[in-house]
């Protein structure tokens, strides 16, 4: 669900300007599959596709895959849009050292945005 | 391409506030009936921008905005720089009825968003006399806290970059981009725990859910107004204050957001001018009623 991650966001320069103080791994879960993206100044250097014995990372995200299939989606339904929609509708937790993830709202929010189908919202 | 003026007019205008004496901006366009219009939290009266442009508006309504203190280009008191900003219900109230006595407008139409929604419930409720009719937009009686909000003042953290980002998402997904992004702008540039102190007034101090039912439309009418894609304020929320208050009107506005007069103001407004022309339908049996 977030091979295309990588090449889209790093194909997205003003994106990747933005994260220029960004270095990070964090870790995403898609129902009960784990996913580590690990980001080096704003450029995504991988991502890796679980299950893993023991993840580092500096925070979580965590929904069921059908939170993340609409959200996901070209054109989200109200309440699925926004990653602060779905921690407002209790469905998406957001773990871990969240002064990173809150830090860099804005990249987390759009990179993430990059896996809803070309010609999506934002 | 030559030079432009938009018709609105802004002014500095002196006020003791809580017993201290503040500077205020405040910009105003049309002659008519006065709009008062309240802007949200960590913003300011830019957001009605495209009201005080809109001559089908400014042709009936005198339309008013001012920046609360701390605000847009509305300074904080004396003395900020040692205080934290905290909106409580109490100042909120006296500074919109400061504001009017100050401007001398006699029964303004008011319009509030969010925070503005909320405190026009608390004056539908407190003060209905003061006012021909009162418009809520993303008016709730409450909200429960959903993030932390010390993330939006600490040094570590970019204060205007994490202001726009919390609420980016609050803007509908038709927004035009230019007005999304104004919209965003004005967070990224308030003041230090700003947006965070309006949030005590927001999701702590300014709850009115026990007393929302006693709000009388007779006294005041009372229309509320909601996008359909706010998380913060949402539909559901305003549509339950609504059925808790007889002769309240709530529509949900489709494909809007938490900011609608200034993230799509065109879709906005064919929600608001019907409503702006039966308040001065209603205004007008009113006075042809007295003796």
């Amino acid at each position: 669900m977030l091979e295309a991650l990588k090449e889209r966001v790093n194909a997205d320069a003003a994106l990747v300007r933005r994260g220029r103080y960004l270095t990070t791994t964090f870790l995403m879960e898609i129902g009960e599959m784990p996913w580590l993206i690990s980001i080096f100044e704003g450029r995504i250097v991988s991502v890796a596709r679980g299950p893993f014995v023991m993840p580092s990372s500096s925070f979580a995200l965590r929904s069921s895959e059908a939170e993340w299939q609409k959200f996901f989606s070209a054109h989200p339904p109200p309440g699925s849009n926004d990653l602060m929609a779905l921690i407002r509708r209790r469905v998406l937790k957001a773990e871990g050292d969240l002064k990173v993830f809150m830090a860099h709202l804005r990249y987390f929010k759009e990179a993430l945005a990059k896996l809803r189908p070309i010609g999506g919202s934002a | 391409m030559s030079a432009r003026f938009e018709p609105i007019i802004g002014r500095y205008m002196h006020l003791d506030l809580f017993g201290k004496p503040h500077r205020l901006y405040v910009e105003e366009a049309g002659q008519g009936t006065p709009l008062l219009c309240l802007h949200t939290a960590g913003s300011d009266g830019r957001q009605y921008r495209a009201l005080m442009n809109e001559k089908r508006i400014t042709s009936r309504y005198r339309v008013i905005a001012f920046d609360m203190p701390w605000h847009g280009k509305s300074s904080p008191p004396a003395g900020w720089h040692n205080e934290e900003y905290q909106l409580t219900s109490a100042q909120y109230t006296t500074m919109v009825l400061s504001v009017m006595t100050a401007l001398e407008l006699d029964r303004p139409v008011l319009i509030g968003c969010s925070i503005g929604g909320r405190i026009a419930l608390h004056l539908a409720l407190e003060h209905p006399q003061a006012f021909r009719a009162i418009i809520g937009l993303q008016a709730g009686a409450h909200i429960d806290p959903y993030y932390d909000v010390n993330f939006l003042h600490r040094p570590d953290i970019h204060g205007g970059e994490v202001c726009a980002a919390i609420v980016s998402g609050l803007v509908g997904p038709d927004a035009p981009e230019k007005e999304r992004w104004e919209t965003l702008w004005h967070y990224m540039q308030g003041g230090p725990g700003v947006f965070k102190g309006d949030l005590y007034f927001y999701k702590i101090d300014g709850d009115i859910r026990s007393r929302v039912a006693d709000i009388d439309t007779g006294r005041c009418p009372l229309f509320l107004l909601s996008g359909e894609y706010d998380y913060s304020c949402t539909p559901e929320e305003t549509l339950g204050v609504a059925r808790r208050i007889p002769g309240c009107e709530a529509t949900i506005m489709k494909g809007l957001g938490h900011f609608p007069m200034s993230e799509n103001p065109g879709e906005f407004l064919k929600y608001l001018l019907p409503v702006l022309e039966r308040i001065a339908a209603t205004s007008a049996d009113a006075a042809a009623a007295r003796p």
